[in-house]
């Protein structure tokens, strides 16, 4: 019998792309040899460890993987596109699809990109409240996070720890928002609503609480030996790969370098806070794991600042052109009522041009680039999603791992598919 | 009435009736047990667990999971090896069952009274390997295929530290029947083998724990059904009934090698007070309520600690328990060969 190339379906159909990519490099597979031990293996995207929706197409000797391949897109829907026939203003809802479990930040992201465009900054209340929204999120993110990480290497009571901890923040979310989920909470020029005294309370007195909980939630896995040698040394990605792979945020840190848009690239008022950038040279699972637990803290630290030192003050600005005005005014005053029409009908039509603006999110550098015809739309949006970007670097991290391994590195990587598919 | 004496004097219609008695303790201990994990997985999760079903904190949820199984639709893959996929989960039951005829519920039943009855026990459990082989194999699923593979390279290995373990206890009594080791148990608890040859069957003890914990796949030894890993592993493909099957078998087996931890080092069905409350019911009494306690045990492990490597699995195997299994035999026959 001659030898014959394994192909997606016993060599009737066509193969994939992908599956293609996994079979020519290396070495041929064969299909009558006997006592190989090659196989190639689909995980997702329906697999409980793949959080959400990402596809690998693994190919393995035994149980160790010799390449792997992601494929994403299975969460797409076009936000891209979309945003080219919405206005300014109604794009900001969809924004908190893109990251689901961090979404202040990533209206925060849009509305700051926007203004930039716009040559507009919100008033000073504003960007405090928004830098503590945008440090709530990082913190119900990387909860989230800390319990999923757990479960994928088998330690399945944290995950509804740290859920309990998270859904104080989306109460707190509820109170100063509005909604517990999807906020939408940032506007052009400002924000939604100001931050009351009740939610500030709330959160003062959940930054309080949360340092002892986290220690609780730590003291299962810090010192636990299985969970160590289930993290430690898997995963590697250097420091040139991880630049090279432009990965950011916790994975580029993980892999030692110390980039912080929150510090390198200032924007709101970060660089009147006192925050350490954590960096861990370890390259691998682990020190991305601490690397995420250590920014918890900082993120505490941010916000019990940013609380003290928020002053009294608008939080909307003076732009009446740009800013949608307050429902109770267009009712009752005719400038605003004219405001709100042209907004609405024709969008605040920046002048013509191009802008970036990231900001670090919790999974990295989130950004948002903008090219304006000088219409109520934009010509062109792209996001740069960091979840997108740290998935590329992971043929990379998984190489030579084990199947096992696999769940620890997506998990040490936090991918969230709605930001990745877009 | 003198019929029905003569029908039980049948040496065939009593083996039968022996037979089936641990049935009446598995069935409702599997129902009690699948209920309590819930609760203690809950309640170690800041959770209620269920509530609703049944009433007082949800008494009869698994009877209505029961309900559910039993009226499920017994999907069978279509390219599967029909014949030993439907066959697997029963194997993989008998093997668990078949333990239950030596283990010594109380001083007067024991399903067969045989003297060989230890080694028995660790024959007959390995039975289930095959049952999961058969199962992974035929579901034609190559995540199930990992979890088998994976199966059976564990229980297979760690079979070996734990019958040296037990082999320590086998020294000490002279004797293969689980009776006889009962029996040298007698008196308080400090007589039971784990406290009373400190400390070389508290070792014995130890190794034997963690094996059996690795022979019914239970965590941090689930490797075999790693649910964030190999989706549900070799029972992935399996629904209905033989997925009730597969966990009914994994229940029993739990018990199993409690029974056998609890018979070989903490006295079997011997009250831990000498001679009171003692006697063949109050044995009964002694023997499940130790037996529960090593299931809570089980539980308690699960919901708290992650789940090891199969590289790390096999390093804790052969680096770390046979060498400690090893020595310890060797402490032990030194010491019976100077006491005596």
């Amino acid at each position: 019998m001659s030898k014959q190339k394994l192909t997606a379906a016993g060599g009737t159909e066509p193969r994939s792309a992908l599956l293609q990519a996994l079979l020519d490099k290396d070495t041929m597979l064969e299909f009558d040899d006997p006592l190989g031990s090659d196989m190639v293996l689909n995980m997702g995207p329906q697999h409980p460890a793949t959080h959400g929706v990402l596809r690998l197409l693994i190919r393995l000797d035994g149980e160790t993987v010799v390449r792997a391949i992601p494929d994403v897109g299975y969460l797409h829907r076009g936000y891209e596109k979309l945003a080219e026939s919405c206005s300014y203003h109604e794009f900001i809802p969809h924004t908190d699809r893109l990251d689901y479990l961090s979404p202040i930040s990533n209206n925060v992201a849009y509305v700051l990109a926007v203004e930039k465009l716009l040559g507009i900054e919100a008033p000073p209340r504003a960007q405090y409240i928004r830098v503590i929204g945008a440090e709530l999120s990082r913190l119900a993110s990387h909860l989230v996070w800390f319990g999923s990480m757990a479960m994928d290497v088998g330690a399945l009571t944290l995950l509804l720890w740290t859920f309990r901890e998270r859904e104080r923040i989306q109460d707190i979310w509820d109170i100063l928002t509005g909604v517990r989920f999807t906020t939408s909470f940032a506007r052009i020029g400002g924000l939604a609503q100001d931050m009351s005294d009740e939610s500030a309370q709330m959160t003062k007195e959940f930054i309080d609480q949360l340092p002892k909980n986290l220690d609780e939630c730590e003291s299962l896995l810090n010192k636990n030996r299985i969970f160590i040698g289930r993290c430690d040394g898997i995963g590697i990605l250097s420091k040139e790969d991880a630049i090279a792979m432009s990965a950011s945020g916790p994975v580029l840190r993980g892999s030692g370098v110390a980039r912080d848009i929150r510090r390198d690239e200032p924007y709101l008022v970060y660089p009147e806070l006192d925050f350490d950038v954590i960096t861990f040279d370890g390259c691998d699972s682990l020190s991305r794991y601490y690397v995420r637990l250590n920014e918890m803290r900082e993120s505490i630290k941010i916000i019990r600042q940013a609380l003290e030192k928020m002053p009294k003050g608008p939080v909307s600005a003076q732009e009446p052109k740009r800013v949608l005005p307050k429902k109770e005014r267009i009712y009752t005053k005719m400038e605003e009522l004219i405001h709100d029409f042209m907004l609405i009908n024709f969008g605040i039509n920046p002048p013509v041009g191009e802008v970036y603006h990231a900001i670090e999110s919790s999974k990295g550098e989130l950004g948002f680039y903008i090219i304006s015809d000088g219409r109520g739309h934009p010509w062109r949006l792209k996001i740069r999603s960091p979840s997108f970007m740290n998935i590329q670097a992971l043929p990379i991290m998984l190489k030579g791992g084990m199947i096992s391994d696999i769940v620890a590195i997506i998990g040490s990587i936090d991918p969230v598919m709605g930001e990745a598919d877009k | 009435m003198e019929s029905i004496q003569a029908i039980l004097n049948n040496p065939y219609v009593f083996a039968a009736l022996m037979a089936l008695a641990p049935l009446l303790w598995i069935l409702p201990y599997a129902l009690f047990a699948i209920w309590f994990e819930r609760k203690v997985s809950a309640h170690m999760q800041d959770r209620l667990g269920p509530m609703r079903t049944g009433g007082w904190h949800g008494w009869s949820q698994s009877i209505a999971d029961l309900v559910k199984l039993l009226l499920k639709e017994d999907l069978i893959p279509a390219k599967s090896k029909h014949g030993l996929f439907m066959l697997a989960p029963y194997v993989v039951f008998v093997g668990s069952y078949a333990a239950y005829a030596v283990i010594p519920f109380t001083s007067a039943y024991v399903g067969s009274e045989i003297n060989v009855g230890i080694f028995y026990f660790v024959a007959v459990s390995s039975l289930v390997v095959v049952g999961i082989l058969m199962g992974a194999w035929s579901s034609n699923n190559k995540w199930s295929l990992f979890g088998a593979m994976r199966s059976a390279a564990q229980i297979v290995s760690y079979e070996i530290p734990g019958t040296l373990a037990i082999l320590a206890v086998v020294m000490v009594v002279g004797s293969l029947s689980l009776q006889d080791i009962v029996r040298a148990q007698e008196g308080w608890f400090w007589n039971w083998f784990v406290f009373g040859k400190f400390p070389f069957l508290f070792i014995a003890f130890l190794i034997y724990f963690l094996c059996s914990l690795a022979e019914v796949n239970r965590t941090p030894f689930d490797i075999p059904e790693a649910e964030s890993e190999l989706v549900a592993g070799y029972h992935t493909e399996y629904s209905g009934m033989r997925f009730a099957m597969f966990y009914l078998a994994e229940y029993a087996n739990m018990f199993a090698v409690s029974a056998v931890a609890v018979t070989l080092f903490f006295g079997g069905w011997q009250s831990p007070f000498g001679t009171f409350l003692s006697g063949p019911a109050w044995g009964v009494f002694w023997f499940l309520s130790k037996g529960m306690g090593f299931i809570f045990l089980q539980m308690w492990l699960r919901w708290t600690l992650p789940r090891l490597r199969v590289d790390q699995l096999m390093y804790v195997n052969w680096k770390v328990l046979m060498p400690f299994a090893f020595v310890n035999i060797i402490f032990v026959g030194l010491w019976m060969m100077i006491a005596q």
